[in-house]
C-alpha cells in the first residue's frame, strides 16, 4: 500500500516558511532569527506562524544589527546550534559581511574542523518590486568569491523549499537567496512531507537542441517567456537551465547541455562586471569550448547601482535584450 | 565619569594589600601560583621577541605589561568554559591551556597553532578587532540555551571599543542575558593612537551603562584585583544574572608588534618608568617582600623550570612535521566542493611533475 503525498499549490515564500516550518519541528538545534521575523513574522511573511507555534526561544526577534546577527550566530553555530539568520534584504547585509569573510566561512579551516559553522542566511534580494533605493541590490556575485560559502539561489515554491532544507541540513555556511520578484508571482505544488534538494545541482527548466540559456532567480521566469517567444518566431529549441546554486556551480549539466546545443545565452540581473557570467564561462571554456558554434552571450544588469525604482524596469534583462541575444547567438 | 568608576585595587604599587577583607584567602601559596603564571607568560614572551628577531618565527604580537590582565583574569574561568582571545592575548590561553608549542606554531604560520588541546575550549585567536565579542556572545547564549552554567571571556584592547561589533555584543549580550565576561585591556594605544584620542570618554567601564550592563574599572597591572573581579563576573554569568564588562587599565611596554616602532607616536621612557612603578611581577614581588616571604631560590628554580618548558615547545616547535598543503584544500568545507578537488588535483600534478 502507498501513502499519497499531500501536496498543496504554494507561493515561494509560503514554501520558504513550510522549510523553516518542517525544520524546526524535526530538529530542536535549529533556530531561526533576525529582525521582526518574531511576533511580526517577517517584513515578507517568510517567518509567519514560526513564532506562535514555535515561541521566542526557537523563533527570535533580534537587534536591528546585522553584523551583530551573523556574528552570534556564529557562536551559536559552533555550539550546538543551527541558525538560520534573516537579513531583511540582502542590500543590508554589508555590516555583516566582515563577519561572514572573516569568521563564518574560516572557522573550519582555521581550527582544522574543531570548530564549525552550519549555519543559513536568507537574504530576499533583486529588483523589480518598486523597493525603495538599496534594497534591490542583486550582488550574489560578492559572495561566490568567499571561500567557504555555497550561494543558494531558487526560483520557484518546489525548488525553494527542497533548497532550503537541504541548506539548512549542510554542515557549513550557506547564504540562500529568496528573489523577491518570485516571493508571490506564481504558486508551485510542494509537498507536505520534508525533501531536499542537492545543492550544487541545476535544473532543466525546459529542454531544446539549439541553445543554451542558463539564468537563476527571478530572472528565470522572465527568461522562459522571452524564450516561448522567440521559439515562435524561430525554428529553434532551448534548453533554459536554472542553475539553482552560484556557488558551487553546476558543471556537469552545463557542460552537457553546451555540448549539446553549441550555443549559449547566459543571462542575470545583477552587474556584469565581476559577475556569475564568468564563472560560467569560464567552466564551458574547461569543459566545453570546442563544441561552441557561436561567441557566447551575456545580458545583464548595468554596471551602476540598482536604479531606484522609477528606472529599475531599464535596468533589469528585458524581454527584448533576451531575444536579442538569442537572435545573435543563432545567426553565427 | 572617573569618580563613577574608580580604579579597583588590592594591592597597590607598594605590595601592600589594601583590601584587608580578602587576607584570609590569600594565601602564600595562591600569591606564588599567580607569580609563577605570569613569570611563564613574560619569559615565552620576551623568548618569542628574541625568536622573531633571530628570524626564527614571524612577525609577533607582545604582551609584556599585560601579564596580570591576562593571567589572572585566565585563572578565574574553569574547564568547559569558553575563552576567546585576540591575537595579543597568548598569557591568557597559555594560562588556559594552550600550548605552547603551538603557541609557536601560530607564529610561523601554522594552521595548528590556531588549536588548543582537546577539550579546551579556546578560539582561533580573533584577527579583525571587535570581531570575537559576537562570538563569545553567540557561545554563551548558546550555553544559556542549553541550561548549562558555562561562560564566555572575551578578550579585547581598547581599540575595540570604537568598532561597532563592540557595541553589538554588549547589546546582544544584555538583551539576552547571555553568560558573558567582556575583559577589556586598556593598555593605552590602539597600535599608535592614544586613548584620548581614540574616544571622548573618561573610561571604558562607562561604556556599559548604555547596555545596563554591570561594569568596572580595575587595576589590570594587579593580578588579585583582575582575579577577583573577574571571579565575581565569571560567578554572576553562572548564576544567569547575564555579562559583565571589566576595564583593565595596563600597559604594554613594547611595540604593538614586532613590525611596529613604538618611538614614533610616544615616549618610551614611560614603558622604563613603569617597570619600576606599576610592573604586575615586581608587585608581587614587593607584596611577598613585604610578607618576608620572597625567596631568591624559588625564583630561580622556577625561571629553569620555566625554561626548560619553553626550550622543549621551542624543538617540539622545530621539529614538528612540514606543513601539509592538503591541509588548505580539506577544511574549507566538509566535503570540498568540486572547484577545490581540482584545484588540488592540478596543484599535486604539476608539484609531482617538478619532482
Amino acid at each position: 500500500m502507498t501513502t499519497a503525498v499531500q501536496v498543496k499549490k504554494l507561493t515561494m515564500v509560503q514554501a520558504v516558511t513550510d522549510a523553516m516550518r518542517t525544520m524546526l519541528e524535526e530538529d530542536e538545534s535549529v533556530l531561526v532569527l533576525g529582525e521582526d521575523v518574531g511576533q511580526n513574522g517577517g517584513v515578507f511573511r517568510a517567518t509567519d506562524g514560526l513564532f506562535e507555534q514555535f515561541g521566542e526561544e526557537r523563533v527570535i526577534d533580534t537587534p536591528l544589527a546585522e553584523s551583530g546577527i551573523v556574528g552570534t550566530s556564529i557562536g551559536l553555530a559552533v555550539n550546538g546550534f543551527r541558525p538560520i539568520a534573516e537579513m531583511q534584504f540582502l542590500g543590508f547585509i554589508y555590516p555583516a559581511f566582515n563577519q561572514l569573510m572573516t569568521h563564518a566561512t574560516r572557522m573550519r579551516q582555521r581550527s582544522m574542523g574543531r570548530y564549525t559553522v552550519p549555519m543559513v542566511i536568507r537574504a530576499p534580494y533583486g529588483a523589480g518590486v518598486k523597493a525603495p533605493e538599496i534594497h534591490s541590490d542583486s550582488v550574489e556575485a560578492l559572495f561566490t568569491h568567499i571561500p567557504g560559502l555555497k550561494v543558494v539561489i531558487p526560483s520557484n515554491a518546489y525548488d525553494a523549499k527542497g533548497l532550503l532544507i537541504a541548506s539548512i541540513e549542510d554542515p557549513d555556511p550557506v547564504l540562500f537567496l529568496e528573489p523577491m520578484r518570485c516571493y508571490r508571482s506564481s504558486r508551485t505544488e510542494v509537498p507536505d512531507e520534508k525533501y531536499s534538494i542537492e545543492l550544487g545541482k541545476a535544473s532543466y527548466v525546459k529542454e531544446g537542441s539549439d541553445v543554451t540559456v542558463m539564468t537563476w532567480g527571478a530572472m528565470v521566469p522572465d527568461t522562459v517567456k522571452a524564450v516561448e517567444k522567440f521559439e515562435k518566431e524561430h525554428n529553434a529549441t532551448c534548453d533554459v537551465i536554472d542553475l539553482r546554486t552560484l556557488y558551487p556551480l553546476d558543471k556537469d549539466t552545463i557542460a552537457e547541455s553546451v555540448k549539446k546545443t553549441g550555443r549559449v545565452v547566459i543571462i542575470h540581473e545583477a552587474p556584469s562586471a565581476g559577475g556569475v557570467n564568468g564563472d560560467i564561462i569560464s567552466v564551458i571554456n574547461d569543459t566545453s569550448f570546442f563544441y561552441l558554434k557561436a561567441p557566447i552571450q551575456k545580458v545583464t544588469g548595468f554596471d551602476t547601482p540598482v536604479p531606484v525604482y522609477s528606472l529599475e524596469q531599464e535596468y533589469l534583462p528585458s524581454s527584448e535584450k533576451i531575444i536579442s541575444a538569442l537572435n545573435t547567438t543563432l545567426s553565427y | 565619569m572617573l569618580e563613577r568608576f574608580p580604579v579597583t585595587q588590592y594591592i597597590n604599587e607598594d605590595g601592600e594589600l589594601i583590601k584587608q577583607e580578602v587576607q584570609e584567602e590569600l594565601s602564600l601559596d595562591l600569591v606564588k601560583m599567580f607569580y609563577e603564571k605570569m613569570l611563564r607568560a613574560r619569559m615565552m614572551d620576551k623568548k618569542c621577541v628574541n625568536l622573531q628577531r633571530q628570524g626564527k618565527i614571524g612577525t609577533y604580537v607582545q604582551y609584556e605589561g599585560q601579564e596580570a590582565a591576562q593571567v589572572g583574569s585566565a585563572l578565574a574561568i574553569e574547564e568547559g568554559d569558553w575563552m576567546f582571545p585576540s591575537y595579543r592575548d597568548h598569557a591568557a590561553t597559555m594560562t588556559f591551556g594552550h600550548s605552547l608549542r603551538n603557541l609557536l606554531l601560530y607564529w610561523v604560520g601554522r594552521i595548528e597553532g590556531g588549536i588548543p588541546p582537546e577539550g579546551k575550549n579556546i578560539f582561533p585567536p580573533a584577527v579583525p578587532i571587535a570581531s570575537q565579542l559576537l562570538h563569545a556572545t553567540g557561545v554563551a547564549w548558546a550555553e544559556k540555551k542549553k541550561n548549562t552554567d558555562r561562560v564566555s571571556l572575551v578578550y579585547f584592547g581598547d581599540g575595540a571599543t570604537s568598532e561597532g561589533d563592540f557595541h553589538e555584543g554588549l547589546n546582544f549580550a544584555s538583551v539576552f542575558k547571555a553568560p558573558v565576561v567582556f575583559l577589556n585591556q586598556n593598555n593605552g594605544y590602539a597600535i599608535s593612537v592614544p586613548t584620548e584620542k581614540q574616544m571622548n570618554s573618561k573610561t571604558i567601564a562607562q561604556k556599559g551603562l548604555g547596555y545596563d550592563i554591570p561594569s568596572i574599572r580595575i587595576d589590570g597591572n594587579d593580578i588579585l584585583a583582575v582575579f577577583i573581579e573577574t571571579k565575581k563576573a565569571v560567578d554572576r554569568a553562572r548564576r544567569g544574572e547575564g555579562p559583565t564588562l571589566i576595564e583593565a587599565v595596563t600597559w604594554r611596554y613594547g611595540a604593538h608588534t614586532t613590525a611596529d616602532d613604538p618611538s614614533k607616536y610616544r615616549d618610551q621612557s614611560e614603558s622604563d618608568r613603569r617597570r619600576t612603578t606599576t610592573d604586575p611581577l615586581l608587585r608581587l614581588e614587593k607584596y611577598m617582600k613585604n610578607e618576608n616571604s620572597w625567596d631568591e631560590e624559588w625564583l630561580a628554580s622556577m625561571e629553569q623550570k620555566i625554561t626548560n618548558e619553553i626550550n622543549t615547545a621551542i624543538s617540539e616547535m622545530k621539529d614538528y612535521p612540514k606543513a601539509d598543503i592538503d591541509q588548505v584544500f580539506s577544511h574549507v568545507f566538509e566535503k570540498p566542493t568540486w572547484t577545490i578537488e581540482q584545484q588540488r588535483e592540478h596543484h599535486m600534478s604539476i608539484k609531482r611533475g617538478k619532482v
